[in-house]
């Protein structure tokens, strides 16, 4: 397939970025999107142009690096996958595709197509844990069982990779899916319901510091999620906060 | 020339750990406080690391390339993790745990390493559950185990075929409560590129930030290193595209030694190359050889016309089939171990009988095992067992319940549907059994220099046991280095901080910068991914699964080759001021 690119690129972050066109021929359908990037990079470096930057590591769909805004949807066109799953049979000969970094006030660009997702840590660091020291020495892990429906919910939510799709799909740009994310995986679990209070109202304060637009129910987060994270979590997390809330 | 002293402790190997911690010299919680300690990598052994060292009252610098700890390779891994916790009651025993992990390595691991590995294994189940860690569980709330090839009792612990995910993300939300502490200081995106030796002792590293291009110097009063396998030296891999082996390779170049970098674990069922310009390879889980069939045309013929596309594999009869691993390993048939079907898929594809376009692929099929549980199902259901569609439909869907997610992950990849036609498998380097030499305490052979997860080479042997390496990295992390580091640390109480004006650290630095001088002026014709590639074919031909002197030696001179003229015809566009992946990839080849 021949295709038109048009790419984001930016200096660095103090640089006024803009869209450059790209053509590229003879991308075979069974490469993937990122295969057609290192493609693309390729014949860049051979013509002396800096190749275009952008984060990936995996490239199957769990470390959550790869964060191309593809055609105006975070990971592309398909559902439940990354832009590292994405593959070029999702096109068309002569397809023009644009291709941006993920946009919110909380993630500002690095280069090109790499954005800093570091507000997404400090979220972690304000409470995305429990406060158990790795001495090994705690209770059997047996000795707390947990019903099964709970741990399967709490697992689910604990498949997010981080990845931010859902703040770029979000015209807020709100992080309550990542983050609620989190705080629902502990608030299922018996071992996490001991600080849930604190928790959450130190994760939402920090969510708030960190830039991420309000929550206005749009459901656009879930659709783009590459894990499928559910909404359901949003109004869990609400529920604890506002019971913390009231007890704080 | 340094010693090989493996410091294990005296006594019968099931009282060496007990005893050895009774004996180490230990540093006071208030003592602590003056000692920085610099953790390189944050997989599960890193990460378990920082977060166990922080806890203790260390000061600890943490060091990974990405742009989060969260993203660490460890978190591809699929499978699960051994622990001897004996719940199913099927006799399991750390010294089972420690007899399997042994044997399954030919008997080539430090056994004291294993011995302690097996006994703390039970101590990480009840930690990451402590954690948060949601592992699969029965009805009764109970943890859930599987079990794994090549052992008898049911001792893996897994959250569905994402485990290395929710495990380093407990190690990860350990780390993060130090780094909210205070006690961790985490410097993502930044890579190691040189090891600080100062009398003799490692006392810092010269790091590059990525973002900005600054070359720093960090000081510590030992340095860690959890930096994960050198995989990537064969280009193809299952690891990740950033995994590199920079770091232990210059340690030893420091002086650190390396041990069996000749085993290197080559996975038999991963997706075939589809290409050129593929750049990365996706593993199936080992446990589908338990249902598929391995195959290849039986006649030269026959793979020919499939390869040009004229013949479809369906078409083609049993007795045009051979089933080679049945036929060759009648008792063990498809499920040889990993090594031995590895390489017969090689020795099958050279000999011409490879089934895909690139000519190195073999069939997985899946029609006989949908036949027998659907003709099973049919029976259970009281069905009519001679209704070929019924019993393909309930064939599929036993099938689909085993093996469903891994399909799916086929069929995107490969984009054919492997309920209808067998899937296309090769081997795939996967993992590294060899690394940095390190003794008992987990030290190498620089003092104040250690070596922990996939980065070392103790435990594994000459082959890795599945499900074992998280566990390895894990224990190595929270529960054996955190404490056998206090005892070398005992002497520097009274050190004081470490300057990083010390002409020790200008002059790795010196070095860093005049290599990155080199690459950057070097302005040759070719790529750095062109060379990867070329060194990657130079090792997987000769290097790879069959290995002779003949192709050793050419190897060795083919590489000296290939370096020099990476060193004068490698070009990296753009500067080093600044974010550049291609010198990020220049300088993890040099
Ligand atoms: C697809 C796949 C599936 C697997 N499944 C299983 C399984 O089911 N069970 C099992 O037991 N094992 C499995 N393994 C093996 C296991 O995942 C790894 O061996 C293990 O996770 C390695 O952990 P680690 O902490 O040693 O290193 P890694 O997780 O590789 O981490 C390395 C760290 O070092 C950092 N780093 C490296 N170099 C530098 C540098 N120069 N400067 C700064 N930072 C650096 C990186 O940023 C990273 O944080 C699997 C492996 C693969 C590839
Ligand atoms: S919730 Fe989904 S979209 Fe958001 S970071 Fe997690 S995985 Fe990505
Ligand atoms: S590169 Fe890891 S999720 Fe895409």
């Amino acid at each position: 397939m021949n295709l038109t690119l048009k790419i984001w690129r930016q200096t660095d972050a103090d640089t006024k970025g803009k869209i450059v066109d790209y053509k590229i021929n003879d991308v075979s359908p069974d490469m993937s999107f990122l295969d057609m990037l290192d493609m693309l990079n390729e014949q860049l470096n051979n013509k002396g142009e800096e190749p275009v930057a952008f984060d990936h590591d995996c490239r199957e769909g769990i470390c959550g690096s790869c964060s191309l805004q593809i055609n105006g949807e975070p990971h592309g066109p398909d559902r439940y996958i990354t832009t590292c799953q994405l593959h070029m049979r999702t096109f068309k000969d002569g397809d023009t595709i644009f291709i941006e970094p993920f946009r919110a006030k909380a993630f500002p660009v690095i280069k090109d197509l790499v954005v800093d997702r570091s507000s997404f840590d400090r979220v972690q660091h304000a409470g995305g844990f429990i406060s158990v020291n790795t001495s090994g020495n705690t209770i059997d892990a047996n000795a707390i069982p947990v019903k099964k429906h709970d741990a399967d919910k709490a697992f689910d939510a604990a498949t997010c990779i981080g990845c931010g799709a859902c703040v770029a799909a979000c015209k807020n740009a709100s992080a309550m899916l990542f983050v609620s994310a989190k705080v629902s995986q502990f608030a299922l679990l018996p071992q996490g319901r001991v600080e849930a209070t604190d928790r959450v109202m130190n994760m939402v304060r920090q969510m708030d510091e960190e830039g991420f637009g309000n929550c206005t129910n749009t459901g656009a987060c879930e659709i783009e999620c590459p894990k499928g994270i559910s909404l359901e979590n949003i109004a869990r997390m609400n529920r604890e906060y506002l019971s913390a809330s009231l007890k704080g | 020339m340094a010693t090989l002293d493996s410091k294990t402790p005296e006594g019968h190997i099931s009282q060496k750990w007990t005893n050895h911690k009774n004996k180490i010299n230990l540093v006071n919680p208030a003592n602590k406080r003056n000692i920085d300690v610099i953790v390189v990598g944050t997989g599960l052994a890193g990460g378990s690391a920082a977060a166990t060292l922080a806890e203790l009252g260390y000061n600890v610098k943490a060091f990974c390339f990405q742009d989060s700890p969260r993203r660490a390779h460890s978190i591809a891994a699929q499978g699960g993790i051994n622990a001897a916790k004996n719940y199913q009651g099927d006799g399991d025993s750390t010294h089972r745990l420690f007899y399997d992990t042994v044997k399954g390595g030919d008997y080539r691991s430090r056994e004291s390493n294993v011995y302690r590995l097996a006994e703390v294994s039970t101590n990480i189940i009840d930690q990451c559950v402590a954690q948060g860690v949601p592992f699969a569980r029965e009805y009764g709330g109970l943890l859930d185990n599987r079990s794994f090839g090549g052992v008898l009792v049911s001792r893996t612990f897994y959250a569905k075929g994402q485990t290395g995910q929710q495990l380093l993300l407990g190690a990860y939300s350990a780390m993060n409560r130090q780094i909210g502490r205070g006690k961790i200081k985490m410097y993502n995106r930044h890579e190691m590129l040189d090891l600080v030796i100062v009398d003799g002792k490692a006392r810092g590293i010269i790091a590059r930030n990525l973002v900005t291009g600054a070359i720093e110097r960090h000081s510590a009063h030992a340095v860690v290193l959890g930096t994960g396998g050198y995989g990537n030296v064969f280009y193809l891999s299952t690891n990740a595209m950033g995994s590199n082996v920079t770091a232990a390779w210059k340690i030893h170049k420091k002086g650190a030694y390396f041990a069996n970098p000749c085993y290197t674990q080559i996975h038999p069922t991963c997706i075939p190359v589809s290409g050129d310009h593929q750049s990365k390879l996706t593993l199936m889980s080992e446990s589908l050889r338990n249902d598929g069939r391995i195959w290849v045309p039986a006649k030269l013929e026959d793979a020919k016309a499939i390869r040009e596309g004229k013949l479809k594999p369906t078409d083609l009869k049993e007795e045009d089939r051979d089933y080679y691993l049945e036929r060759r390993y009648p008792s063990f048939g498809n499920l040889v171990p990993r090594d031995v079907a590895s390489r017969a898929a090689k020795e099958r594809c050279d000999a011409g009988f490879g089934v895909n376009k690139t000519g190195e692929a073999v069939y997985l099929d899946f029609a006989a095992a949908i036949q027998r549980y659907g003709k099973e199902q049919a029976r259970v259901k009281h069905l009519d067992e001679n209704d070929a569609q019924l019993v393909k439909k309930l064939g599929t869907e036993v099938v689909a319940n085993k093996y469903g997610n891994l399909f799916q992950m086929y069929e995107k990849i490969v984009d054919q549907n492997p309920y209808e036609t067998p899937m296309m498998i090769y081997p795939a380097v996967h993992y590294t059994m060899g690394g940095i030499w390190v003794d008992y305490n987990l030290m190498t052979t620089i003092e104040g220099c250690y070596a922990i997860g996939e980065a070392n080479f103790s435990d594994h042997g000459a082959n890795r046991l599945g499900a074992s390496a998280l566990m390895q990295g894990l224990a190595d992390g929270y529960f054996v280095l955190p404490y056998t580091i206090g005892h070398y640390l005992a002497n520097d109480i009274r050190t004081g901080k470490i300057s990083t004006d010390l002409p020790e650290f200008e002059k790795a630095e010196n070095n860093v910068r005049s290599q990155i001088e080199h690459l950057m002026n070097s302005k040759g014709s070719k790529t750095v991914d062109h060379f990867h590639k070329r060194l990657g074919k130079i090792m997987w031909d000769k290097v790879g699964m069959a290995r002779n002197e003949k192709g050793l030696n050419e190897a060795i001179t083919e590489i000296a080759a290939l370096r020099d003229e990476f060193y004068s015809d490698v070009r990296v566009p753009g500067t080093a001021n600044g974010l550049n992946q291609e010198l990020e990839k220049a300088t993890t080849c040099c």
